[in-house]
């Protein structure tokens, strides 16, 4: 009786999950495979090919790598000097950087297009120290700053933790067998850090991967990401339910083999054989 | 005569303003096995990191062979660490985690590989080359963590309380273990410990200490038997701390009872601290001893039973292998020289705790 009562709790959280992501993901496949008089079709799904879409899904897959790569970069060491402080204070300057994604993103963003625009707070800033303007707005430039911007926490948190983990004495150990900086940060910290930097990975890849929005609002119409066809498929004039269908699908099951394909080296990198 | 190796001198050491080392002076010899003693809080592994280079002193001067080695990092130092929770690289195998050290040293392979073997045999886990720390049992990777600092052949080596996580027939094992290995290696053991049979079992040489004071450094017997101070006698083994007033030379008062002993200088009349060890104290027919008491309780420890036995508005702790019942009368005789008589402490500093 007692097994039936724990798993009734799980309930409100089976109908919501059925509601409104088995059975949207349901009519997606259903709409995939299906032309608009019904009968069953492999072009929406193989429509990924085309040039027209290939061409915003490696933008797309450009422009998440290297906002990975970015967030990567500047959470890594910022993680290290944060997980030097002792506890009470770290927590605190956590707290600061964690601080903007609880604000809305789209306020965020939008944030970035007062900074970024050509009479924007950057440009009239570098106005005064006297230096020449810089016109970010509606570049991929401009559109991987937001999107690095937007998704640095969910990088800097694993990492954050995985190395927070790392006992002091064994960073002494290492220095006690002869170890000095570089040798303990390549050889101890990155290596046990591994599980963190992979999990922040995916959180930061993934989203950004499917991004469309900060597209929109910093890259204008300039930057076109898969994303971007995804949503005009459903939502513009000529919408195509079953062709943007066919889009997510494809984007799905591309990310699903990149996971694979990931999950499979992170494997043999965390065990050994980093020497 | 052994020459110094390490010398402390003048150590000074505090956390905010919490001092865990005042003015502390050590020295130690080559090739002995000495243990830092004392509860939790009394400076000792402050001592040991000091030593290893993971904590600066505030003030004084560390000296290796007379050399001022107060500002080499770890690295620089020809000692290595056991820590406390073994500090294994995770990551690595057993084989990749002990030759760490020799590595970054640039030391040929056919070197290594011949050393990883040897310090695999010596520690009895050969052909463990390849297996992962989490695989081994909590004895295994502190083995592997001593391999791991042996390799390297130290001058010295510094253990942090190795064998705190460890169960008892375990530990046990270990400390002839560890004897086995000082002799073999023939450096300089530094270990740090609050379990004083562990430091009775295995040192040359104990320094006791307590609230960042040395209290007493000596030989296992000296600290066991000639305790120089309350602290001491309290912390090593079980003892019976009464406040007595020595009369003259070889004479002591305690409660209200004359004892004849064999200390002499503390002058007359002169306020003392008197230890009797439990199993110093011998139970007689009541009438037959120097004293008369009546059995409170007993319980049976295995070697020996422990009782408790009210004389005099004081109750001694007795240690006999022959049971006298709980609330009959009993007589208590103490040979006059296992009667260890010490100077009360003088100033705040070394004021001393009893813990009951």
């Amino acid at each position: 009786m007692k097994k039936l009562g724990s798993r009734l709790l799980a309930g409100p959280y089976i109908i919501w999950i059925v509601l409104f992501t088995v059975i949207p993901l349901c009519l997606i496949v259903y709409n995939a495979f299906t032309n608009s008089d019904g009968s069953f079709t492999l072009g929406n799904v193989l429509a990924v090919t085309d040039y027209v879409n290939a061409k915003p899904l490696f933008l797309s897959l450009n422009m998440s790598l290297i906002v990975t790569l970015v967030c990567f970069l500047l959470s890594f060491p910022l993680a290290l000097v944060l997980s030097r402080y002792s506890s009470n204070k770290n927590s605190i300057i956590v707290m600061i950087f964690i601080l903007p994604m609880w604000m809305n993103f789209m306020l965020r963003t939008l944030a970035w297009r007062l900074i970024l625009l050509n009479n924007g707070f950057l440009n009239k800033g570098l106005g005064i120290l006297g230096f020449n303007p810089v016109y970010l707005m509606n570049t991929k430039a401009a559109v991987i700053l937001g999107t690095a911007y937007d998704y640095f926490p969910f990088m800097l948190l694993p990492i954050y933790n995985a190395l927070v983990k790392i006992d002091k004495d064994i960073i002494n150990a290492a220095k006690d067998l002869g170890a000095t900086g570089f040798i303990i940060l390549k050889r101890i910290m990155l290596p046990l850090s591994l599980p963190g930097i992979a999990s922040g990975i995916i959180m930061v890849f993934v989203p950004s991967m499917s991004e469309f929005v900060i597209a929109d609002m910093l890259g204008g119409n300039k930057v076109y990401l898969i994303g971007n066809v995804i949503e005009q498929a459903f939502n513009s004039g000529y919408a195509d339910v079953h062709l943007g269908s066919g889009l997510s699908l494809s984007l799905m099951f591309l990310i699903i083999i990149s996971m694979v394909i990931y999950k499979f080296f992170d494997k043999g990198e965390g065990g050994h054989g980093l020497w | 005569m052994a020459n110094k190796l390490i010398e402390l001198v003048g150590i000074k050491k505090s956390f905010g303003n919490k001092t865990i080392l005042d003015e502390m002076d050590l020295f130690m010899n080559e090739n002995r096995f000495l243990t830092l003693l004392g509860p939790s809080g009394c400076g000792k592994t402050t001592t040991l990191r000091i030593i290893g280079g993971f904590e600066m002193p505030d003030c004084g001067k560390v000296l290796f062979e007379g050399r001022d080695i107060t500002n080499t990092p770890p690295n620089g130092r020809p000692f290595n660490t056991v820590f406390q929770k073994y500090a294994l690289f995770t990551h690595m195998n057993i084989e990749e985690n002990i030759s760490f050290g020799l590595k970054i040293k640039n030391k040929p392979k056919n070197y290594i590989k011949d050393k990883v073997k040897y310090a695999l045999k010596l520690v009895n886990l050969d052909g463990f080359e390849k297996r992962m720390p989490d695989s081994l049992s909590g004895g295994q990777q502190q083995r592997i963590a001593i391999a791991r600092a042996i390799v390297n052949e130290p001058r010295v080596l510094l253990l942090d309380e190795p064998l705190g996580a460890l169960d008892l027939k375990l530990r046990q094992d270990m400390q002839y273990e560890l004897i086995r290995l000082k002799n073999e290696l023939g450096i300089t053991f530094i270990y740090v410990t609050h379990d004083q049979e562990e430091a009775l079992t295995m040192s040359d040489t104990i320094v006791v200490m307590n609230k960042g004071y040395i209290q007493q450094i000596g030989t296992p017997e000296d600290i066991y038997n000639e305790p120089q101070n309350a602290f001491v006698a309290d912390f090593i083994g079980d003892s019976n701390i009464i406040n007595g007033v020595m009369l003259e030379d070889r004479l002591v008062e305690i409660l209200g009872t004359k004892f004849k002993c064999v200390d002499e200088g503390f002058g007359n009349n002169t306020p003392v601290d008197v230890v009797v060890r439990p199993e110093d104290i011998v139970l007689t027919k009541p009438g037959k001893g120097i004293i008369d008491g009546r059995v409170v309780s007993a319980i049976f420890k295995g070697v020996h039973y422990e009782m408790e036995v009210e004389a005099c508005g004081f109750e001694w702790l007795v240690h006999s292998t022959v049971l006298v019942e709980p609330g009959t009368k009993a007589g208590m005789w103490i040979d006059p020289f296992n009667i260890q008589i010490m100077n009360k402490p003088e100033s705040e500093d070394e004021e001393i705790f009893i813990e009951e």
